[in-house]
Protein backbone atom coordinates (compact mmCIF):
# COMPACT_ATOMS: atom_id res chain seq x y z
CA UNK A 1 0.00 0.00 0.00
CA UNK A 2 1.95 2.87 -1.00
CA UNK A 3 0.66 6.67 -0.75
CA UNK A 4 2.98 7.26 -4.19
CA UNK A 5 1.42 6.80 -7.51
CA UNK A 6 3.69 6.85 -10.42
CA UNK A 7 3.32 10.24 -11.03
CA UNK A 8 4.75 11.52 -7.23
CA UNK A 9 7.36 9.07 -7.98
CA UNK A 10 8.76 11.00 -11.50
CA UNK A 11 8.39 14.42 -10.26
CA UNK A 12 10.48 13.20 -7.32
CA UNK A 13 13.10 11.78 -8.85
CA UNK A 14 13.18 15.15 -11.44
CA UNK A 15 13.48 17.12 -8.20
CA UNK A 16 16.93 14.97 -7.29
CA UNK A 17 17.87 15.06 -10.83
CA UNK A 18 17.94 18.89 -10.53
CA UNK A 19 20.30 18.71 -8.00
CA UNK A 20 22.11 16.20 -9.48
CA UNK A 21 23.00 18.26 -12.50
CA UNK A 22 23.52 21.53 -10.27
CA UNK A 23 26.26 19.25 -8.49
CA UNK A 24 27.70 18.08 -12.33
CA UNK A 25 28.16 21.85 -13.60
CA UNK A 26 29.77 23.34 -10.37
CA UNK A 27 32.04 20.45 -10.29
CA UNK A 28 32.73 20.50 -13.71
CA UNK A 29 33.15 24.20 -13.76
CA UNK A 30 35.53 24.81 -10.68
CA UNK A 31 36.93 21.22 -11.34
CA UNK A 32 37.90 22.91 -15.49
CA UNK A 33 39.14 26.11 -13.20
CA UNK A 34 41.18 24.50 -10.89
CA UNK A 35 42.15 21.86 -13.16
CA UNK A 36 43.63 24.50 -15.63
CA UNK A 37 45.59 25.57 -12.85
CA UNK A 38 47.26 22.09 -11.97
CA UNK A 39 47.86 21.61 -15.48
CA UNK A 40 50.09 24.31 -15.96
CA UNK A 41 51.93 23.48 -12.97
CA UNK A 42 52.17 19.88 -14.24
CA UNK A 43 54.07 21.01 -17.12
CA UNK A 44 56.24 24.05 -15.48
CA UNK A 45 59.89 23.39 -16.27
CA UNK A 46 61.28 23.67 -12.70
CA UNK A 47 60.48 20.45 -10.57
CA UNK A 48 58.63 21.80 -7.60
CA UNK A 49 55.33 22.72 -8.92
CA UNK A 50 55.53 19.64 -11.57
CA UNK A 51 55.87 16.99 -8.73
CA UNK A 52 53.18 19.11 -6.34
CA UNK A 53 50.48 18.83 -9.12
CA UNK A 54 52.16 14.80 -9.98
CA UNK A 55 51.44 13.83 -6.77
CA UNK A 56 48.20 15.84 -6.47
CA UNK A 57 46.96 14.02 -9.95
CA UNK A 58 47.75 10.25 -8.75
CA UNK A 59 45.98 11.29 -5.32
CA UNK A 60 43.31 11.67 -6.68
CA UNK A 61 43.47 9.04 -9.63
CA UNK A 62 44.82 6.18 -6.86
CA UNK A 63 42.21 6.87 -4.29
CA UNK A 64 38.25 6.07 -4.38
CA UNK A 65 35.87 9.10 -5.01
CA UNK A 66 34.01 8.24 -1.74
CA UNK A 67 37.28 8.23 0.43
CA UNK A 68 38.10 11.80 -0.58
CA UNK A 69 34.30 12.92 0.28
CA UNK A 70 34.32 11.96 3.53
CA UNK A 71 37.45 13.17 4.38
CA UNK A 72 36.50 16.32 2.76
CA UNK A 73 33.06 16.01 4.74
CA UNK A 74 34.94 14.90 8.21
CA UNK A 75 37.99 16.75 7.76
CA UNK A 76 36.79 20.32 7.20
CA UNK A 77 34.31 19.60 10.45
CA UNK A 78 37.24 19.27 12.30
CA UNK A 79 38.48 22.96 11.43
CA UNK A 80 36.06 23.68 13.38
CA UNK A 81 33.70 24.85 10.41
CA UNK A 82 30.05 23.60 10.15
CA UNK A 83 29.97 21.92 6.11
CA UNK A 84 26.60 20.54 4.63
CA UNK A 85 26.57 17.88 2.53
CA UNK A 86 26.11 20.06 -0.68
CA UNK A 87 29.22 22.12 0.36
CA UNK A 88 31.12 18.85 1.31
CA UNK A 89 30.11 17.06 -2.42
CA UNK A 90 30.69 20.20 -4.37
CA UNK A 91 34.53 20.65 -3.17
CA UNK A 92 35.25 16.98 -3.36
CA UNK A 93 34.04 16.53 -6.18
CA UNK A 94 35.56 19.75 -7.97
CA UNK A 95 38.70 18.52 -6.99
CA UNK A 96 38.32 15.25 -8.10
CA UNK A 97 37.27 16.73 -11.45
CA UNK A 98 40.26 19.32 -11.49
CA UNK A 99 42.72 16.00 -10.93
CA UNK A 100 41.08 14.34 -14.22
CA UNK A 101 40.98 17.36 -16.34
CA UNK A 102 44.23 18.50 -15.69
CA UNK A 103 45.78 15.07 -16.79
CA UNK A 104 43.19 14.93 -19.84
CA UNK A 105 44.39 18.33 -20.69
CA UNK A 106 48.18 17.96 -20.12
CA UNK A 107 48.35 15.21 -22.65
CA UNK A 108 46.53 17.10 -25.39
CA UNK A 109 49.17 20.18 -24.24
CA UNK A 110 52.22 17.61 -25.01
CA UNK A 111 50.58 16.32 -28.59
CA UNK A 112 51.31 19.88 -29.88
CA UNK A 113 54.48 19.59 -31.35
CA UNK A 114 57.45 21.27 -29.60
CA UNK A 115 58.78 23.70 -32.58
CA UNK A 116 55.04 25.50 -31.77
CA UNK A 117 57.05 26.32 -28.20
CA UNK A 118 60.18 27.47 -29.91
CA UNK A 119 58.82 29.55 -32.87
CA UNK A 120 56.67 31.21 -30.13
CA UNK A 121 59.70 31.89 -27.75
CA UNK A 122 61.66 33.08 -30.93
CA UNK A 123 58.77 35.90 -31.02
CA UNK A 124 59.64 37.49 -27.79
CA UNK A 125 56.31 35.36 -26.29
CA UNK A 126 56.69 34.77 -22.52
CA UNK A 127 56.17 30.83 -21.25
CA UNK A 128 52.26 31.81 -20.32
CA UNK A 129 52.05 34.13 -23.42
CA UNK A 130 52.79 30.81 -25.59
CA UNK A 131 50.92 28.91 -23.42
CA UNK A 132 47.56 31.96 -23.90
CA UNK A 133 48.37 32.89 -27.29
CA UNK A 134 50.01 29.57 -29.36
CA UNK A 135 49.79 26.46 -27.97
CA UNK A 136 46.46 26.22 -25.81
CA UNK A 137 44.32 27.00 -28.93
CA UNK A 138 45.31 24.44 -30.74
CA UNK A 139 45.30 22.24 -27.54
CA UNK A 140 41.65 23.30 -27.43
CA UNK A 141 40.86 21.47 -30.30
CA UNK A 142 42.08 18.69 -29.04
CA UNK A 143 40.88 18.59 -25.61
CA UNK A 144 36.93 19.23 -26.69
CA UNK A 145 36.51 15.33 -27.42
CA UNK A 146 38.03 13.54 -24.51
CA UNK A 147 36.67 16.57 -21.75
CA UNK A 148 32.92 16.14 -23.18
CA UNK A 149 33.77 12.52 -22.77
CA UNK A 150 35.12 13.00 -19.06
CA UNK A 151 31.44 15.53 -18.31
CA UNK A 152 30.04 11.59 -18.27
CA UNK A 153 32.20 10.64 -15.13
CA UNK A 154 31.47 13.90 -13.58
CA UNK A 155 27.76 13.00 -13.75
CA UNK A 156 28.18 9.26 -12.45
CA UNK A 157 30.36 10.31 -9.40
CA UNK A 158 27.66 12.41 -8.26
CA UNK A 159 25.69 9.12 -7.50
CA UNK A 160 28.16 8.60 -4.37
CA UNK A 161 27.84 12.05 -3.22
CA UNK A 162 24.12 10.57 -1.60
CA UNK A 163 25.94 8.63 0.82
CA UNK A 164 27.05 11.65 2.82
CA UNK A 165 23.43 12.35 2.69
CA UNK A 166 23.43 14.43 -0.44
CA UNK A 167 19.77 14.48 -1.74
CA UNK A 168 20.55 14.53 -5.56
CA UNK A 169 19.02 11.53 -7.62
CA UNK A 170 19.98 8.72 -6.31
CA UNK A 171 19.14 9.55 -2.58
CA UNK A 172 15.87 10.62 -3.48
CA UNK A 173 15.43 6.99 -5.09
CA UNK A 174 16.54 5.25 -2.37
CA UNK A 175 13.95 7.18 -0.19
CA UNK A 176 11.23 6.82 -2.80
CA UNK A 177 12.10 2.91 -2.78
CA UNK A 178 11.73 2.46 1.17
CA UNK A 179 8.44 4.55 0.77
CA UNK A 180 6.58 2.57 -2.01
CA UNK A 181 8.32 -0.95 -1.99
CA UNK A 182 9.25 -1.30 -5.31
CA UNK A 183 12.90 -0.74 -5.95
CA UNK A 184 13.25 -2.48 -9.49
CA UNK A 185 10.63 0.20 -10.70
CA UNK A 186 12.62 3.11 -8.98
CA UNK A 187 15.95 2.31 -9.09
CA UNK A 188 15.17 1.64 -12.91
CA UNK A 189 13.60 4.97 -13.01
CA UNK A 190 17.15 6.69 -11.55
CA UNK A 191 19.01 4.81 -13.94
CA UNK A 192 17.06 5.87 -17.04
CA UNK A 193 17.53 9.80 -15.33
CA UNK A 194 21.20 8.85 -15.01
CA UNK A 195 21.31 7.41 -18.62
CA UNK A 196 19.00 10.89 -20.23
CA UNK A 197 21.86 13.24 -19.08
CA UNK A 198 25.07 10.86 -19.75
CA UNK A 199 24.22 9.40 -23.11
CA UNK A 200 23.68 12.41 -24.89
CA UNK A 201 27.23 13.79 -23.38
CA UNK A 202 28.69 10.24 -24.69
CA UNK A 203 27.21 10.93 -28.21
CA UNK A 204 28.60 13.88 -28.34
CA UNK A 205 32.00 13.17 -27.37
CA UNK A 206 32.25 10.38 -30.02
CA UNK A 207 30.46 12.71 -32.66
CA UNK A 208 33.17 15.30 -31.56
CA UNK A 209 35.97 12.91 -31.75
CA UNK A 210 35.41 11.33 -35.51
CA UNK A 211 34.64 15.00 -36.42
CA UNK A 212 38.39 16.10 -35.14
CA UNK A 213 39.88 13.03 -36.77
CA UNK A 214 38.05 13.21 -39.96
CA UNK A 215 38.94 17.45 -40.64
CA UNK A 216 42.44 16.51 -39.14
CA UNK B 1 43.28 25.20 20.31
CA UNK B 2 42.95 22.87 17.61
CA UNK B 3 42.10 19.71 17.20
CA UNK B 4 44.29 16.74 17.82
CA UNK B 5 45.06 14.00 15.45
CA UNK B 6 45.34 10.66 17.05
CA UNK B 7 45.82 7.89 15.19
CA UNK B 8 46.10 5.25 17.73
CA UNK B 9 42.55 3.81 17.95
CA UNK B 10 42.48 3.53 14.04
CA UNK B 11 45.89 1.74 14.47
CA UNK B 12 44.53 -0.71 17.29
CA UNK B 13 41.99 -1.62 14.52
CA UNK B 14 44.41 -2.44 12.15
CA UNK B 15 43.82 -6.64 11.78
CA UNK B 16 40.18 -5.06 10.99
CA UNK B 17 41.61 -2.77 8.11
CA UNK B 18 43.38 -4.98 6.72
CA UNK B 19 40.44 -8.08 6.53
CA UNK B 20 38.50 -5.59 4.50
CA UNK B 21 41.56 -4.63 2.10
CA UNK B 22 41.74 -8.41 1.59
CA UNK B 23 38.11 -8.60 0.72
CA UNK B 24 38.22 -5.69 -1.52
CA UNK B 25 41.23 -7.36 -3.47
CA UNK B 26 39.24 -10.66 -3.57
CA UNK B 27 36.43 -8.82 -4.91
CA UNK B 28 38.59 -7.47 -7.52
CA UNK B 29 40.46 -10.41 -8.43
CA UNK B 30 37.46 -12.20 -8.85
CA UNK B 31 35.33 -9.17 -10.64
CA UNK B 32 38.54 -8.57 -13.25
CA UNK B 33 38.68 -12.23 -14.18
CA UNK B 34 35.33 -12.51 -15.29
CA UNK B 35 34.34 -9.07 -16.35
CA UNK B 36 37.28 -9.31 -18.73
CA UNK B 37 36.15 -12.62 -19.78
CA UNK B 38 32.70 -11.02 -20.78
CA UNK B 39 34.59 -8.33 -22.21
CA UNK B 40 36.50 -10.63 -24.23
CA UNK B 41 33.32 -12.38 -25.12
CA UNK B 42 31.76 -8.69 -25.71
CA UNK B 43 34.56 -7.69 -28.21
CA UNK B 44 34.41 -10.13 -30.50
CA UNK B 45 30.75 -10.26 -30.36
CA UNK B 46 30.57 -6.45 -31.56
CA UNK B 47 33.73 -6.74 -33.39
CA UNK B 48 32.85 -9.62 -35.82
CA UNK B 49 29.47 -8.28 -35.97
CA UNK B 50 27.79 -11.43 -34.98
CA UNK B 51 23.78 -10.67 -34.95
CA UNK B 52 21.50 -10.19 -32.81
CA UNK B 53 24.84 -10.51 -30.24
CA UNK B 54 26.70 -7.75 -31.47
CA UNK B 55 23.68 -5.33 -31.05
CA UNK B 56 22.43 -6.66 -27.50
CA UNK B 57 26.04 -6.49 -26.24
CA UNK B 58 25.95 -2.63 -28.10
CA UNK B 59 23.00 -1.78 -25.92
CA UNK B 60 24.22 -3.35 -22.45
CA UNK B 61 27.71 -1.40 -23.32
CA UNK B 62 25.50 2.12 -23.77
CA UNK B 63 23.38 1.28 -20.48
CA UNK B 64 26.35 0.31 -18.07
CA UNK B 65 28.61 3.21 -19.04
CA UNK B 66 25.99 5.63 -18.93
CA UNK B 67 24.83 5.13 -15.15
CA UNK B 68 26.87 4.90 -12.20
CA UNK B 69 27.80 2.22 -10.45
CA UNK B 70 25.92 2.75 -6.92
CA UNK B 71 22.75 2.74 -9.27
CA UNK B 72 23.50 -0.55 -10.83
CA UNK B 73 25.02 -2.43 -7.50
CA UNK B 74 21.28 -0.93 -5.72
CA UNK B 75 19.68 -2.25 -8.44
CA UNK B 76 20.63 -5.62 -8.52
CA UNK B 77 20.59 -5.65 -4.91
CA UNK B 78 17.44 -4.15 -3.76
CA UNK B 79 15.99 -4.25 -7.35
CA UNK B 80 16.32 -8.41 -8.15
CA UNK B 81 14.92 -9.51 -4.80
CA UNK B 82 11.62 -8.06 -5.73
CA UNK B 83 11.70 -9.98 -8.82
CA UNK B 84 12.24 -13.48 -6.68
CA UNK B 85 15.82 -13.74 -7.14
CA UNK B 86 17.53 -13.51 -3.97
CA UNK B 87 21.24 -12.49 -3.44
CA UNK B 88 23.32 -12.06 -0.76
CA UNK B 89 25.82 -8.57 -0.57
CA UNK B 90 28.92 -9.90 -1.17
CA UNK B 91 27.11 -11.55 -4.43
CA UNK B 92 25.55 -8.43 -5.63
CA UNK B 93 28.58 -6.33 -5.06
CA UNK B 94 30.57 -9.39 -7.83
CA UNK B 95 27.50 -9.46 -10.11
CA UNK B 96 27.69 -5.84 -10.26
CA UNK B 97 31.76 -5.53 -10.59
CA UNK B 98 31.37 -8.07 -13.76
CA UNK B 99 28.71 -6.63 -15.09
CA UNK B 100 30.31 -3.07 -15.03
CA UNK B 101 33.67 -3.85 -15.74
CA UNK B 102 32.10 -6.36 -18.80
CA UNK B 103 30.84 -3.13 -20.38
CA UNK B 104 34.25 -1.48 -20.24
CA UNK B 105 36.45 -4.24 -21.34
CA UNK B 106 34.01 -4.76 -24.41
CA UNK B 107 34.70 -1.34 -25.60
CA UNK B 108 38.28 -1.49 -24.89
CA UNK B 109 39.13 -4.77 -26.12
CA UNK B 110 37.36 -4.23 -29.31
CA UNK B 111 39.64 -1.48 -30.25
CA UNK B 112 42.29 -3.38 -29.73
CA UNK B 113 40.59 -6.38 -32.10
CA UNK B 114 39.86 -4.12 -34.58
CA UNK B 115 43.18 -2.36 -34.75
CA UNK B 116 45.03 -6.33 -35.61
CA UNK B 117 45.69 -5.74 -39.17
CA UNK B 118 44.07 -7.89 -41.58
CA UNK B 119 47.34 -9.31 -42.84
CA UNK B 120 47.39 -10.76 -40.27
CA UNK B 121 44.47 -13.11 -40.10
CA UNK B 122 45.52 -14.27 -44.34
CA UNK B 123 49.29 -14.56 -42.87
CA UNK B 124 47.73 -17.19 -40.13
CA UNK B 125 45.30 -18.68 -42.64
CA UNK B 126 48.32 -19.52 -44.95
CA UNK B 127 50.36 -21.04 -42.60
CA UNK B 128 47.20 -22.95 -41.63
CA UNK B 129 46.68 -22.68 -38.35
CA UNK B 130 43.34 -23.43 -37.06
CA UNK B 131 40.88 -20.80 -36.24
CA UNK B 132 41.29 -21.38 -32.92
CA UNK B 133 45.29 -21.37 -33.17
CA UNK B 134 44.65 -17.65 -35.18
CA UNK B 135 41.98 -16.33 -32.70
CA UNK B 136 44.59 -17.28 -29.66
CA UNK B 137 47.86 -16.09 -30.99
CA UNK B 138 46.77 -13.66 -34.23
CA UNK B 139 43.91 -11.50 -32.75
CA UNK B 140 43.40 -12.51 -28.68
CA UNK B 141 46.73 -12.10 -27.34
CA UNK B 142 47.67 -9.07 -29.68
CA UNK B 143 44.52 -7.53 -29.20
CA UNK B 144 45.28 -7.83 -25.07
CA UNK B 145 48.54 -6.89 -25.32
CA UNK B 146 47.72 -3.26 -27.36
CA UNK B 147 45.20 -2.63 -24.75
CA UNK B 148 46.47 -4.02 -21.56
CA UNK B 149 47.57 -0.20 -20.23
CA UNK B 150 43.66 0.94 -20.50
CA UNK B 151 42.17 -1.98 -18.75
CA UNK B 152 44.53 -2.04 -16.23
CA UNK B 153 43.60 1.33 -15.45
CA UNK B 154 39.88 -0.10 -16.02
CA UNK B 155 40.58 -2.67 -13.60
CA UNK B 156 41.90 -0.61 -10.94
CA UNK B 157 39.09 2.17 -11.23
CA UNK B 158 36.59 -0.55 -10.72
CA UNK B 159 39.02 -1.78 -7.46
CA UNK B 160 38.64 1.76 -6.32
CA UNK B 161 34.83 2.21 -7.41
CA UNK B 162 34.25 -0.68 -5.39
CA UNK B 163 34.28 1.56 -2.33
CA UNK B 164 30.59 2.07 -2.25
CA UNK B 165 29.56 -1.89 -2.11
CA UNK B 166 30.00 -0.90 1.87
CA UNK B 167 26.78 0.75 1.06
CA UNK B 168 24.86 -2.43 0.73
CA UNK B 169 26.83 -4.10 3.58
CA UNK B 170 29.59 -5.71 1.85
CA UNK B 171 31.85 -5.85 4.56
CA UNK B 172 34.82 -4.84 2.51
CA UNK B 173 37.43 -2.44 2.83
CA UNK B 174 35.06 0.96 3.34
CA UNK B 175 33.02 -1.27 5.55
CA UNK B 176 35.61 -1.95 7.80
CA UNK B 177 36.12 1.94 8.19
CA UNK B 178 32.41 2.87 8.80
CA UNK B 179 32.81 -0.09 11.33
CA UNK B 180 35.44 1.43 12.77
CA UNK B 181 34.94 4.90 13.26
CA UNK B 182 31.46 4.08 14.08
CA UNK B 183 32.97 2.77 17.48
CA UNK B 184 36.07 5.08 18.01
CA UNK B 185 34.84 8.76 16.30
CA UNK B 186 37.82 9.26 14.70
CA UNK B 187 36.34 9.71 11.40
CA UNK B 188 38.80 12.10 9.83
CA UNK B 189 42.07 9.28 10.84
CA UNK B 190 40.21 6.27 9.74
CA UNK B 191 39.23 7.82 6.30
CA UNK B 192 42.77 9.03 5.96
CA UNK B 193 44.50 5.64 6.90
CA UNK B 194 41.94 3.74 4.82
CA UNK B 195 42.43 6.63 1.66
CA UNK B 196 46.16 5.64 1.84
CA UNK B 197 45.30 1.68 1.83
CA UNK B 198 43.51 1.90 -1.10
CA UNK B 199 45.93 4.15 -2.57
CA UNK B 200 48.88 1.33 -2.03
CA UNK B 201 46.08 -1.36 -3.27
CA UNK B 202 45.82 0.62 -6.74
CA UNK B 203 49.73 0.82 -7.07
CA UNK B 204 50.55 -2.63 -5.86
CA UNK B 205 47.96 -3.61 -8.45
CA UNK B 206 49.00 -2.19 -11.20
CA UNK B 207 52.49 -3.19 -10.32
CA UNK B 208 51.03 -6.71 -10.64
CA UNK B 209 49.20 -5.69 -14.13
CA UNK B 210 52.24 -4.56 -15.56
CA UNK B 211 53.93 -7.55 -14.72
CA UNK B 212 51.20 -9.88 -16.29
CA UNK B 213 51.50 -8.37 -19.16
CA UNK B 214 55.24 -8.15 -19.73
CA UNK B 215 55.15 -11.82 -18.85
CA UNK B 216 51.72 -13.82 -20.39
CA UNK B 217 50.08 -10.90 -22.60
CA UNK B 218 52.98 -9.38 -24.90
CA UNK B 219 55.78 -12.10 -24.35
CA UNK B 220 54.67 -13.14 -28.10
CA UNK B 221 56.14 -10.08 -29.42
CA UNK B 222 59.17 -9.70 -27.97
Amino acid sequence: MSDFTFWDIVRNLLTGLQWTLALSLVAFIGGGLIGLLVMVMRISKSALPRNVARTYIELFQGTPLLMQLFLVFFGVALAGVEISPWMAAAVALTLFTSAYLAEIWRGCVDSIPHGQWEASSSLALNPLEQLRYVILPQALRIAVAPTVGFSVQVVKGTAVTSIIGFTELTKTGGMLANATFEPFMVYGLVALGYFALCYPLSLSARYLERRLHASA
Amino acid sequence: MAYQFDFLPVVQNTDLLLRGALFTLELTAIGAVFGVGLGIIGAVVRAWNIQPFARIFGVYVELIRNTPFLVQLFFIFFGLPSLGVQISEWQAAILAMVINLGAYSTEIIRAGIQAIPRGQLEASAALAMSRFETFRHVVLLPALGKVWPALSSQIIIVMLGSAVCSQIATEELSFAANFIQSRNFRAFETYALTTLLYLCMALMIRQLLNWIGRRYISRSRQ
